[in-house]
């Protein structure tokens, strides 16, 4: 009989270990398409001593550079943000780094109070499936799922991913065990240059107030700051597009007043960042390229520094020993991508297409 | 609730281990719970259907046995004093009686399938000859919902009270164990259509936990789920991209829609029954067996007698023989007799019995024309087969060929196409385009068009069809290794790095092959919709 049972369970887990790999495997790795698929999970891997937490969405990944904010404030930041991360996302995203770290300031995008309810699977996966399993993580993929979707295949990713058995590439089996890191403190750096040219009016909406549901996520973000004694600053990226209406600036501006936070509308100071958007967006203006990105940040650092008052770590040695090689990765993939974009015309490793067409 | 939805696998989990756990007298009150609950999930408001089927059948089973008892107690005692005739004669009284309370349970329940299920296509048919006639008239349809299981319960209550009026045995005395007997849940779906005698014997326990059993439901289970995720529910992409573009998927690509349905169409129902009979195993229930390796069937009738077993035996039954041997249906074959001699005399009977039976079937399975028609078609095949016994017995004599291996391989391709044909029917649900179907196969010569190109559009690729035709040689395996006996007997006697290689691979595979999730449409299984 107790033979019988230890055979059992051996069985039972060599069976889940040969699932948990194939699992593993059939993960798609985003390590040249889609890199942003990757951005939550890094933050994992990160010694968690920040003072600022950027939340939101490809408009904090791809527009801030927290290597930027170190070396020119010597402020310490990551960005938590992923493709169209919807509020509710970036509000259990929040909740869960609040476990791990306590910052001083917390800023968030508003472009995602646009969305009151779900939108995609394929997003939601590219910020949840990079979330480690806890209790933000299950209130993260209830308020996320859209129809058809199954709570189960976001904890067993392998019933998502099953049918990618048929679509396995050389990447599947080289970042199996470990992927190389593709983003700097969560920014994803693209150097490319697309010029700002015909940018599309916004169209005429039924109704211009923002939903409940974001809302509801946004107040509980400023709520669980405050009960943190964190500085909650909302902001809106320089990005042109998707259109920034004056109507919902208003509301963000009411908001701010009402909570007595800081809202600062960076599309409006542009000129003042000294972003051109004939240089500084690799995308037409969704996303601005890493000069666009330095500069904003730079604009934005000085904001933090003063008005803030974050301390200058740069002559901690214990964050020197930290901020030292992210440095020296920073500026080795800024060659790498000049380079790319000498030997292709275009950056082949990193996610140059699949950017492009998300927001 | 699906069966091969998560929350019905979490579902299952939660009662075997519930089942095991609680004391066994109350295992099957646990099992009329969740079968409520399993049936709620398809909406609280159609267990008002449910619920009306087993109170009257309950009642009237209640009043036909209390009729019954009465009737031998009253002879019993006055034995002495009654004549025989006095006696046939309050038995006939009695059974007149019953025969009220049937015939009311039966009106009632046939009436509630009929008119949520085909009131609105009669209507409709209806108005369609009003229109014809220029009758200004147009009855409303309505807007039913057809319960989960209404066709399969009713049909397995209903048997129970005619075999209590038929005295087969007494009726139930316990409500709630008659509402177990109707409503549970491995059976709602798509059947087995369960006679209470057979079923009772494990229904209501008490089961101790025998992992032999379990582990030979879960094994079916397993089996079940293979089938439906890994072979049909990937060839339904090819099967719908042909049906659903007639115009543009015609000759070649019918009968290839033919063959892929017929395949789809066993792995679906054939593996819907093995999760409903595994499910049921690992609970220690016995359920009846649906099929029996109908592909290798040599005729139509063998076919029928293996295919959809529980719904082929209830009509029988129920429905073949009654009519067979009613009065109305002597009195015809008397008159026949005189008219055209004994021979076709004798047949006419079970002429019009078997197009009634099928007409009945075809219409159990939709309120749809391409249904009666393919019911029709089949009573058609079998009459025409049983004509020409005596044709084919003179062939078999001249040629010697009966019994032969290729001559039994021929007629079981020829039962399988002929049956792939008629099923044509189903796959279009339109009677004139399946016609149009048929004909381009005859007209349209366009066999290149497997090899330009088209073939690929049906939407599946190259591995697709690796996966699917290493699955259907494993279940050709397994069903011809299954003519000798039990296969997972056969399995249990393998050693044991063989017994957990096979059933890790067939996890491995239905996780990995099956089509499921995002990017398949998941799709329910095809006789739940009947």
């Amino acid at each position: 009989m107790l033979k019988k049972i230890l055979i059992n369970v051996f069985s039972f887990v060599i069976l889940v270990g040969v699932l948990f790999f194939l699992q593993e495997l059939f993960m798609p790795k985003y390590m040249t398409e889609i890199p942003e698929g990757n951005l939550i999970e890094e933050y994992y891997k990160e010694e968690k001593k920040h003072d600022v937490i950027f939340i939101g969405d490809c408009e904090v990944f791809s527009n801030i550079s927290p290597v930027t904010l170190w070396e020119k404030y010597g402020i310490t930041s990551y960005i938590r943000g992923s493709a169209q991360q919807l509020i509710w996302q970036s509000y259990y995203l929040l909740e869960e780094t609040l476990r791990y770290e306590k910052p001083k300031v917390v800023v968030y995008n508003v472009l995602a109070m646009k969305y009151n309810e779900p939108q995609k699977e394929a997003y939601n996966r590219l910020t949840l499936d990079g979330m480690k399993l806890s209790g933000s993580k299950i209130k993260a993929i209830k308020a996320s799922m859209t129809e058809g979707e199954d709570f189960i295949s976001y904890i067993f990713p392998l019933l998502r991913y099953h049918s990618r058995w048929n679509d396995l590439k050389a990447e599947d089996f080289k970042y199996l065990f470990g992927k190389k890191k593709v983003s700097h403190n969560g920014y994803l750096m693209r150097i490319d240059v697309k010029p700002v040219g015909y940018i599309p009016k916004g169209r005429v909406l039924a109704d211009y107030r923002f939903g409940e549901n974001s809302y509801y996520y946004l107040e509980k973000m400023t709520k669980l700051c405050k009960e943190n004694d964190i500085e909650l600053i909302l902001i809106k990226s320089p990005s042109v597009y998707p259109y920034w209406y004056p109507e919902w600036d208003q509301q963000m501006k009411d908001y701010a007043k009402k909570n007595n936070l800081t809202y600062i509308n960076f599309l409006e100071l542009a000129d003042e960042i000294g972003i051109d958007y004939q240089k500084d967006t690799f995308d037409g203006g969704l996303h601005l390229n890493l000069s666009g990105a330095e500069k904003f940040t730079t604009y934005f650092g000085e904001i933090l520094s003063k008005d803030f008052n974050l301390p200058d770590h740069r002559n901690e040695e214990e964050y020197q020993r930290i901020w030292q090689d992210k440095v020296k990765f920073y500026y080795a993939m800024k060659k790498d991508q000049e380079r790319e974009l000498r030997e292709y015309g275009y950056l082949k490793s990193y996610g140059a297409v699949a950017q492009t067409i998300e927001e | 609730m699906l069966f091969t939805s998560f929350e019905f696998i979490l579902f299952a989990t939660v009662l075997f281990v519930l089942y095991y756990i609680i004391p066994k007298k109350l295992q099957w009150m646990l099992l009329l719970a969740a079968s409520y609950v399993f049936y709620a999930f398809a909406g609280v408001k159609y267990l008002v259907y449910i619920l009306a089927t087993t109170v009257s059948t309950y009642f009237t089973g209640q009043r036909i046995g209390k009729l019954q008892k009465i009737g031998y107690e009253y002879i019993k005692i006055n034995k002495e004093t009654l004549s025989r005739e006095e006696r046939k004669a309050y038995k006939e009284k009695i059974k007149k009686k019953q025969r009220y309370w049937l015939a009311f349970c039966l009106v009632l329940n046939f009436g509630i399938l009929a008119v949520i299920k085909y009131y609105n296509f009669t209507v409709l048919n209806i108005n369609s000859v009003f229109d014809l006639l220029k009758i200004n008239v147009n009855i409303p349809t309505l807007g039913f919902v057809l319960p989960l299981g209404i066709s399969f319960y009713t049909f397995q209550t209903m048997g129970y009270i005619i075999d209590v009026y038929r005295e087969k045995y007494a009726p139930q005395k316990n409500m709630f164990r008659l509402a177990l007997f109707v409503s549970f849940f491995p059976q709602l779906i798509q059947g087995p259509i369960n006679r209470y005698d057979d079923l009772e014997k494990t229904l209501f326990g008490p089961h101790k936990f025998v992992s032999k059993k379990v582990s030979f439901g879960l094994q079916r289970i397993l089996w079940g789920y293979f089938k439906k995720l890994v072979v049909a529910d990937r060839l339904l992409i090819a099967v719908n991209t042909i049906v659903k573009n007639p115009d543009e998927y015609q000759g070649v690509y019918v009968l290839l829609g033919m063959f892929f349905y017929a395949i789809e169409l066993y792995a679906d129902f054939t593996g819907g029954i093995d999760i409903a009979i595994g499910v049921a195993e690992v609970l220690g229930i016995r359920m009846a067996e649906n099929f029996e390796r109908p592909y290798f069937s040599k005729s139509i009738t063998e076919y029928w007698r293996r295919w959809h077993i529980t719904l082929g035996t209830w009509f029988k039954d129920y429905l073949f023989l009654p009519i067979s041997v009613s009065k109305s249906m002597l009195n015809l074959s008397k008159k026949c007799r005189k008219l055209f001699g004994d021979s076709i005399g004798k047949r006419i009977p079970v002429y019009i019995s078997t197009i009634v039976v099928w007409f009945t079937t075809g219409i159990w399975h939709g309120a749809a024309w391409n249904f009666i028609v393919w019911g029709l078609l089949n009573a058609l095949v079998i009459l025409i087969s049983q004509e020409c016994i005596p044709l084919y017995n003179r062939f078999h004599k001249r040629f010697n060929v009966s019994g032969t291996f290729w001559y039994r391989l021929f007629q079981v391709g020829r039962t399988f196409w002929l049956m792939s044909f008629l099923r044509t029917l189903d796959c279009y649900r339109n009677v004139p385009t399946t016609f149009r179907m048929y004909g381009t196969i005859f007209t349209k010569w366009n066999w290149h068009e497997l090899f330009n190109g088209k073939f690929a559009s049906l939407g599946l690729g190259i591995s697709d069809y690796i996966i699917l035709t290493l699955a259907v040689l494993l279940i050709l395996y397994v069903s011809l290794a299954s003519r000798a006996g039990s296969f997972r007997e056969k399995l249990s006697k393998k050693p044991l790095i063989v017994r957990y290689l096979s059933y890790f691979g067939l996890i491995i595979s239905i996780l990995i092959f099956g089509a499921y999730g995002i990017g398949y449409d998941s799709s329910q299984f095809i006789y739940s919709q009947f």
